[in-house]
């Protein structure tokens, strides 16, 4: 048992359990405050992995804007205690959802660990000044290699920004 | 000593979570949240393919992690589209039900 093997399993099992609390919490404020725990602890993985850039985008970006929006939105429209009735629609969706969620899980750590063999050993980086310095080179290979995708991200982000502002908008005379 | 397997399995695991949280809530805002959370799956297994790539290779490509940039990217545009359109459907209908969002005429 190394440390570094001690922090994944704190780690993991953190994770697991605030994506179960997100899952099964009434109160959509504290699903939302699961997720934003659950993003946390991934970003300490990524640091783990070696990608400090993509550690911290996931926490300004997910934890912080994405899930702000997200608790702004549920106080804007008062929806913490929606009544989650089970669908009277279709009454078997949950037990069915369960079994193929179960079946999904055991399929995919089978076929992980009985066929794929994906035994390269993963090290963190010895220390940090050397991923600081592979992040000097990533910022090259986006603006080099990725130009284009980069580019096309930028008008992707343009254009939600406009759809959201002409969804939000009041229309004249219209009926909202 | 870690291995991508473990990587990769509680990738998969978060995941099956999330599919699960798709399929089995009635609530809209929970429904994004495990979207939120299956992108994020999947951005983990991406760097941890990418890393154990780089070990193997002993030289950086990167590529896992850009990616994960785009993913990220394409996340808060998906969210910032969908919670307006959730916010619409609230002031027309002023329930937020996943059930009762079956005609597109509002």
């Amino acid at each position: 048992m190394t440390s570094e093997l001690i922090v994944f399993l704190v780690l993991s099992l953190v994770a697991i359990a605030s994506a179960l609390g997100m899952l099964f919490s009434r109160n959509t404020i504290y699903s939302a405050l699961f997720l934003v725990l659950n993003f946390v602890t991934v970003a300490v993985f990524y640091l783990m992995l070696g990608a400090p850039f993509i550690a911290m985008s996931q926490i300004t970006v997910y934890a912080g804007a994405i899930m702000v929006l997200f608790l702004f939105v549920i106080m804007l429209l008062g929806a913490e205690n929606l009544t989650s009735s089970p669908s009277q629609a279709m009454p078997w969706q949950r037990p069915l959802a369960f079994i193929l969620a179960l079946t999904l899980t055991v399929e995919s750590v089978y076929l992980i660990f009985a066929r794929a063999k994906l035994d390269t050993v993963i090290t963190a980086p010895d220390t940090v000044t050397n991923s600081m310095e592979s992040l000097r080179e990533m910022a090259m290979t986006l603006f080099d290699k990725f130009l284009l995708p980069f580019e096309v991200t930028s008008i992707l982000l343009l254009v939600a920004m406009v759809g959201a502002i002409v969804l939000a908008k009041k229309e004249k005379g219209g009926r909202a | 000593m870690i291995s991508t397997n473990y990587y990769i399995i509680l990738s998969a695991i978060l995941f099956t979570i999330g599919a699960l949280g798709v399929l089995i809530r009635r609530n809209p805002l929970v429904i994004f949240m495990s979207i939120e959370l299956m992108l994020n799956a999947a951005n983990l297994a991406f760097v941890a393919f990418g890393r154990s790539w780089e070990i193997a290779k002993g030289e950086a490509f990167f590529n896992g992690q850009i990616f994960v940039f785009f993913v990220i990217a394409v996340a808060a545009a998906e969210v910032a589209v969908g919670l307006a359109l959730i916010v619409e459907i609230f002031k027309t209908k002023k329930n937020i039900n996943i059930d009762e969002m079956n005609s597109l005429k509002g």
